[in-house]
């Protein structure tokens, strides 16, 4: 009995120094002076332009991996192919690899003298939507392919005796099973778009208003000791993440029920 | 009618199929009975087109369908797990063959209600498959096999994940099922007692080739072979004789051309009773007897008796 409340204090404890004390000292300073100033901290022209960015990015980047991240799973269960081994482990390479890796090997890739050089892609959106993609790449395909194996084949093949096509099986036996796992993988990667610096940070050139995420921009205003507009904009961040938490636990009920 | 000639099916190193030959009458309900890994469920699957042959040619209807797939085919398939759509209720799962051909609203509804009524799910349309009974699900998935009106109904181990007592009753019904809808039908099992009692005529396959196909009485009185003859039914063996146990007579003196054992055990089956004998060279029998047989002769463990056999089966080879 005292083993279980000793255990539940150690768990809470361990928590509260790791995750809330950090996030709720940075609410308290966000909004020390009263919510006016912490607006107007998120509310500048450099501000907005970020988060507009942000969610530009992660826009083009999540559709892009889900619909990525749902063949690559069918691909990795359905098909035996040459390399499938190899495949199932690069997709997981992502959540090993440094990100910082990620934006250095698109530098040498598309930067001056690299094989893909001169195409706009550095420093432009281009290159961050594809730095966004390569780190969030694991997260779809990760949810999906447990799913997949566990239903296994035999439902498809029923469909398939009943004189349904590949498409018509997918679209009404195999997606129905799989999209809450495709939709959780989405969250977790959408999460993983919005927050990440690293890689974004190496390619876009960090210029104000152009290539600024808001991740850098919180960067960027506390190194510019705007400590209030850095702390509004972290605010924002983890409002985003909450909600994306929040979304999780939404969706998981449904994944377990399934 | 269903004809498969010269199937072979290779996984890797492994041969499933030999080079079997196989032909189900129009109209009749045929078993494929072997023990697991004899190609019994490999061949149901290459009819179905779930299954490329290495080599051979199948033919439905006189119509060959080697090449096509499943969908093309006009089969109806039963799995052993059900194969359920877990996400749609039993009238969705019923339907869907119907809804794939795009048949019009009021014949899918008519049709589904009409099929629910004769697998007894008439009032369960709107449960979901987890909501239902191991039985009640394998229902499901005869009748969303029979709503497409296939050709041929193939069924793999449709009894073999449920309990002895529903799996009896199924098996029946499905005889039942068979002589109002006559559609050519076949069962894959490796329970004996299922095809003799469900089949008209049994292929008994064992290591991918077919040992025997004849209907059920005739296997079991004039068995192939030394597989088939152990296969459909317990049997002792004596010397180069195969018996039955109901073959066997026990005398309580000696008799001639009879041999002596000891009754080690009795097992009492109801109206039958099961004697276990061995003999004094150590060789395990039995004999199976009814209560008054067993009665008359005062039977005891420890006892000895002498054994003879009435009628045995002897192979050439």
């Amino acid at each position: 009995m005292i083993g279980r409340y000793v255990l539940r204090f150690a768990a809470l404890g361990y928590i509260a120094a790791l995750l809330a004390t950090p996030v709720g000292y940075v609410f308290g300073k966000t909004f020390g002076h009263g919510f006016w100033p912490a607006w107007h901290g998120v509310a500048t022209p450099d501000a907005v332009h970020a988060l507009k960015l942000t969610l530009i990015i992660a826009a083009i980047a999540v559709p892009a991996n889900t619909i990525f991240g749902v063949l690559a799973a069918l691909a990795i269960v359905r098909h035996r192919f040459p390399g499938a081994g190899i495949f199932n482990a690069v997709v997981d390479l992502p959540l090993a690899l440094s990100p910082v890796v990620v934006g250095l090997a698109l530098l040498l890739l598309y930067g001056r003298g690299g094989w893909l050089g001169g195409h706009h892609v550095l420093f432009a959106l281009p290159g961050m939507v594809l730095a966004t993609m390569l780190v969030c790449l694991p997260f779809v395909v990760r949810e999906v392919v447990p799913v997949l194996r566990e239903i296994g084949t035999e439902q498809e093949q029923a469909a398939a005796t009943l004189g349904a096509s590949a498409l018509q099986t997918f679209v009404r036996v195999t997606w129905p099973a799989i999209r809450w796992a495709t939709a959780f993988g989405v969250v977790l990667g959408t999460a993983r778009a919005l927050g990440e610096f690293g890689a974004v940070s190496v390619v876009s050139g960090r210029l104000a208003e152009q290539t600024e995420t808001l991740t850098l921009y919180v960067q960027d205003r506390y190194q510019a000791f705007d400590e209030t507009g850095a702390y509004a904009s972290a605010v924002v961040l983890a409002l985003i993440a909450v909600t994306t938490l929040l979304l999780m636990t939404a969706l998981k009920p449904k994944e377990e029920t399934r | 009618m269903i004809e498969a000639r010269g199937i072979v099916k290779r996984f890797g190193d492994f041969t499933a199929l030999d080079s079997v030959s196989v032909e189900v009458e129009a109209g009749s309900l045929t078993a494929l009975l072997g023990p697991s890994g004899s190609g019994k469920s490999t061949l149901l699957r290459v009819i179905a087109g779930l299954e490329r042959p290495d080599a051979g040619q199948v033919c439905l209807e006189r119509r060959d369908v080697t090449a096509l797939a499943p969908q093309q085919r006009g089969v109806g398939f039963v799995f052993q797990h059900y194969a359920a759509f877990k996400h749609m209720t039993v009238w969705e799962n019923v339907a869907f063959g119907l809804k794939i051909r795009r048949r019009p609203r009021a014949e899918v509804k008519h049709r589904v209600g009409e099929l629910l009524e004769l697998v007894q799910l008439a009032r369960l349309g709107d449960r979901y498959p987890a909501q239902l009974s191991g039985g009640q699900r394998q229902r499901m998935g005869l009748a969303r096999a029979l709503a497409v009106d296939p050709k041929v109904l193939l069924l793999d181990e449709p009894f073999g994940a449920l309990d002895a007592r529903v799996r009896k009753e199924l098996r029946a019904w499905l005889r039942r099922l068979h002589d109002e809808t006559h559609t050519t039908t076949v069962i894959v099992t490796h329970d004996q007692e299922e095809a003799m009692e469900v089949a008209d005529r049994v292929v008994v396959m064992n290591g991918g080739r077919i040992e025997q196909t004849a209907p059920p009485r005739e296997l079991y009185d004039h068995p192939a072979n030394e597989f088939v003859m152990s296969f459909v039914g317990p049997v002792n063996r004596l010397g180069d004789a195969f018996i039955r146990p109901h073959d066997i007579e026990l005398l309580v003196e000696p008799n001639g051309a009879t041999q002596e054992a000891m009754v080690q055990r009795l097992v009492h089956l109801g109206f039958e009773v099961r004697v276990e004998l061995v003999r004094d060279d150590g060789e395990v029998l039995s004999a199976q007897l009814t209560r008054e047989q067993v009665e008359a002769l005062e039977l005891q463990r420890g006892q000895i008796v002498y054994v003879r056999p009435m009628r045995q089966t002897v192979f050439a080879d």
